[in-house]
C-alpha cells in the first residue's frame, strides 16, 4: 500500500478511475462531469480514460438523471451522479427519497440498488444561500440511504471507494471548502474505508467534540488552542452521518463529561441534536455539563463576506463554548 | 401535429387474437376481484383500478420480449398481470400478505417482478419516466437491444419529472418506449381545465421523438403502435411517444364515485368497452364465437377467484419477526 500526498479533489478523482477500471458496470453522470472534468474539478480524467458512454455529460435535469440512476442500478450498472451544489438536492429530492430510499424495502428485499449520488456541498465561498448549504440534513431522515461526509482526502478516496461498492444507495457528501486541502492517501486498489463510525482525530480527557466536513479542521484548530491553555480534548470526525455509530462518542463523553457538537447546518433537525440524545440517554450520569451545540443561525447564509463569517461557526468560537461548558 | 395511429390490419391467427383477448379478460376479472375483495374487507388503504384500459397493457406488452424492462404506475396492475405476475401474488401483496409479490411491503401501487421485467410501480405521479429512461440507457450500454418502457397518465405528463425524461431520453437517443394513457383525468380534473392541448403526443416535437395517437381500446391497433415504437429503439432510431386515448370506468381510486364526470361521456367510453370492441372483432372475423369468449371471461373470473382465496390464506407478517430489507449490505 503506497502513501501519496493528494488533494481532496485529486482523491475523489482517483477512487472513481480505480473503481471504474476495476468494474465495467461503474459509470459516472452529471452536469459538465466529463469533458470539462466537473465545475469543480472533481471529475477529471474519467473523460479522457474512459469516454463519454461512461463519463456523462447529462442536461440540467436531477430529476431525470437522478432518476436514471436508479434504473441504471436495477438493471445492473452502478451508477455515481454528482450533484453539483448540494443545494440542487431539492430539484431531485423526489426521487432520491421517494425512489431510490425506498425502493428495495418497497419490493420486499428484491431488489438492490447500488448507486451513489455524490453531493458538493457548503460555505464559506461567498456562493450565497442557493449555493452554499451543506446538504448533510436535507436526507438525514430518511431510511433507505447510507449517508457519509468525508473531510480529508483520505475519506474521501477511501470512503468512496467502499460507497461504489456498496449494493445500496449512498449519498457521498463532499464540502467544497475542503476540495484543495491536501492530505496523505493510502492509496491501493482495495484500500476501502468504511461507511460506518467515527474518527477520533485530536485526544484529551476535559471535552468531547464532535464535528463534520467543514468544521473538522475548525474543530482540530479549537483543540490545538485549547491545548496550548492545558485543555486536552477529544475530537470526533463525525464521517458517516446514517446509519450514524456514536459509541465511541459516549466512551468519550463517559470519561470527559462535557460534550459540544459542532455542524454547519441548522441545529434545528441537526445531526447535533441526534448525538445529544443519544448520549443523554447513555450517559446522563457522566455529564457534568448541559450539552452544547453550535451550528448556524436561523437564517439563510449571506453573501457579504463579514455576515458570512459570522454565522459559520470557527475555531475560536469552538474554543470559547469549550470554555464556557467547562466553567 | 401527430401522426395517427395505423388502424389494425386483420390478423389470421386466430390463437394469437384469442390470447389477446384472454389476456384484457384476466385483466378486466383480476380487477373486479380487487374490488370484490375490498368489500370483503381484504385490501387495505386505496387501489386505482384500470377497468377500460386494459387494451393498453395488453397490446404494448404483446410487442415486447422478456428481456425488456417496465415502469409503470399506482394505476398498475394491469401491465403486471399483462406480463405474466400470478395473480395470487399480486393478490397477496394488496392483501398486506407475506406470500405477496413483495412480502406486503410494497402494497397495491408497488406491485414489483424484477425476473419479468417490472423493474418499479411509481406512487408519485411521474416518477417512473427516469428510472425508464435509466433502463434504457442500461439497454443501450448492454448493446443486445432490450427496450424499456414506462406507462403513464396525461395527468403525468404535465409534471417536471416527464418533461426531463423525455428530453434526455431523445437527446440520448435512448430505446425508451414513452406510452401515455390518456383516460382524460387527472385525478379529479378533467384535462381541458388543466393542459392546453387536444392531443398530448402534439407535444412529441418539442422532445423531438416521434409522436402517435392511438385508439387505447383497439388492442390491435394499440399491438402494431407499440410493435413500430420497439423495432425503433430496437433498431437505435430513439425513442417515441404514443398516447392512447382510453377511459377508465371507475373513479381515480377506491373512494372516488367519479361524480366530476359527465354521464353521457361515461356511457359513450363504456359502450367502447375494450373487451366489447374486441369480442365483437373476433366475431365478426370468425376467429371466435361468443360462447367461447363468455368461457374466456368465466375461466378468468374463476382464476382470479382462486388466486383470491389462495392470496387471503397466506399468512399476514409478523411485526416482531419482521426485518425490514431496508439494505442489502445492512
Amino acid at each position: 500500500m503506497d502513501t501519496v500526498e493528494l488533494t481532496y479533489r485529486q482523491a475523489l478523482s482517483l477512487a472513481v478511475t480505480e473503481e471504474m477500471r476495476r468494474d465495467p458496470s461503474v459509470l459516472v453522470m452529471g452536469e459538465d462531469i466529463g469533458a470539462s472534468g466537473g465545475p469543480l474539478k472533481t471529475t477529471e480524467g474519467l473523460y479522457e480514460e474512459f469516454g463519454p458512454a461512461r463519463v456523462r455529460d447529462t442536461p440540467i435535469s436531477e430529476n431525470a438523471f437522478v432518476g436514471a440512476a436508479l434504473g441504471l442500478a436495477l438493471c445492473g450498472y452502478r451508477p455515481i451522479v454528482e450533484i453539483m451544489f448540494a443545494d440542487f438536492l431539492g430539484v431531485c429530492y423526489d426521487q432520491i427519497v421517494n425512489s431510490i430510499a425506498k425502493h428495495r424495502f418497497m419490493s420486499g428485499g428484491r431488489m438492490d440498488v447500488p448507486l451513489v449520488i455524490r453531493v458538493i456541498g457548503g460555505g464559506g465561498l461567498r456562493f450565497g444561500a442557493q449555493h452554499s448549504q451543506t446538504g448533510e440534513t436535507w436526507l438525514l431522515p430518511i431510511p433507505g440511504l447510507k449517508i457519509v461526509a468525508a473531510s480529508t482526502p483520505e475519506q474521501a478516496y477511501g470512503m468512496l471507494k467502499s460507497a461504489i461498492r456498496d449494493p445500496d444507495p449512498v449519498v457521498f457528501i463532499e464540502h467544497k471548502a475542503l476540495l484543495g486541502t491536501k492530505g496523505k492517501v493510502h492509496v491501493g486498489p482495495d484500500n476501502l474505508l468504511p461507511l460506518r463510525g467515527t474518527d477520533l482525530v485530536s485526544e484529551g480527557d476535559r471535552a468531547t467534540i464532535v464535528a463534520s466536513l467543514g468544521m473538522v479542521p475548525k474543530a482540530r484548530e479549537a483543540a490545538e488552542i485549547l491545548g496550548r491553555e492545558g485543555i486536552d480534548v477529544d475530537v470526533f470526525d463525525l464521517r458517516a452521518l446514517r446509519p450514524m455509530e456514536t459509541g465511541d462518542i459516549v466512551e468519550s463523553v463517559k470519561r470527559t463529561a462535557h460534550l459540544l457538537t459542532v455542524e454547519e447546518i441548522s441545529l434545528v433537525g441537526g445531526w447535533g441534536a441526534e448525538v445529544v440524545a443519544r448520549t443523554v440517554a447513555e450517559a446522563f450520569e457522566y455529564l457534568d455539563a448541559p450539552p452544547m451545540r453550535l451550528g448556524l443561525p436561523e437564517h439563510p447564509l449571506p453573501y457579504s463576506p463579514p455576515l458570512e463569517d459570522a454565522a459559520i461557526p470557527d475555531a475560536e468560537r469552538i474554543a470559547g463554548a469549550v470554555r464556557d461548558m467547562l466553567k | 401535429m401527430a401522426q395517427s395511429g395505423k388502424s389494425a390490419r386483420a390478423k389470421t391467427d386466430s390463437k394469437a387474437l384469442i390470447a389477446l383477448y384472454r389476456e384484457m379478460a384476466r385483466i378486466r376479472e383480476f380487477e373486479e376481484q380487487v374490488q370484490k375483495s375490498y368489500l370483503e374487507g381484504l385490501v387495505h388503504g386505496t387501489t386505482h383500478l384500470c377497468q377500460g384500459q386494459e387494451a393498453v397493457p395488453v397490446g404494448v406488452a404483446a410487442a415486447l420480449k422478456p428481456e425488456d424492462r417496465l415502469t409503470y404506475t399506482y394505476r398498475g396492475h394491469g401491465v403486471c398481470i399483462a406480463r405474466g405476475m400470478s395473480m395470487a401474488e399480486a393478490l397477496g401483496e394488496i392483501f398486506g400478505r407475506t406470500g405477496g409479490v413483495s412480502r406486503g411491503l410494497g402494497g397495491s401501487m408497488h406491485l414489483t417482478d424484477a425476473e419479468r421485467g417490472l423493474i418499479g410501480s411509481f406512487g408519485i405521479v411521474g416518477a417512473g419516466l427516469p428510472c425508464a429512461v435509466g433502463a434504457g440507457l442500461a439497454a443501450q450500454l448492454d448493446g443486445k437491444k432490450a427496450v424499456s418502457v414506462t406507462f403513464f397518465g396525461d395527468g403525468a405528463a404535465n409534471i417536471g419529472a416527464a418533461h426531463e425524461s423525455m428530453n434526455m431520453a431523445a437527446i440520448w437517443h435512448l430505446p425508451v418506449i414513452f406510452v401515455l394513457e390518456n383516460n382524460l383525468y387527472g385525478e379529479f380534473s378533467r384535462i381541458n381545465h388543466t393542459t392546453p392541448l387536444e392531443d398530448l403526443a402534439d407535444r412529441a416535437a418539442a422532445y423531438a421523438m416521434p409522436g402517435v395517437v392511438v385508439d387505447g381500446n383497439n388492442v390491435l391497433a394499440v399491438k402494431e403502435t407499440a410493435q413500430e415504437a420497439v423495432a425503433r429503439a430496437r433498431a437505435g432510431k430513439g425513442p417515441t411517444l404514443i398516447e392512447a386515448k382510453t377511459y377508465r370506468h371507475r373513479g381515480h381510486s377506491r373512494t372516488d364515485p367519479a361524480k366530476y364526470r359527465d354521464e353521457k361521456e361515461v356511457q359513450a367510453w363504456l359502450a367502447r368497452d375494450p373487451l366489447v370492441l374486441f369480442a365483437q372483432h373476433l366475431t365478426k372475423g370468425k376467429h371466435a364465437r361468443k360462447v367461447e369468449l363468455d368461457k374466456i371471461v368465466e375461466e378468468a373470473r374463476a382464476e382470479a377467484a382462486k388466486a383470491a382465496e389462495e392470496a387471503a390464506a397466506s399468512p399476514w407478517p409478523e411485526p416482531r419477526d419482521f426485518t425490514p430489507e431496508t439494505f442489502a449490505a445492512p
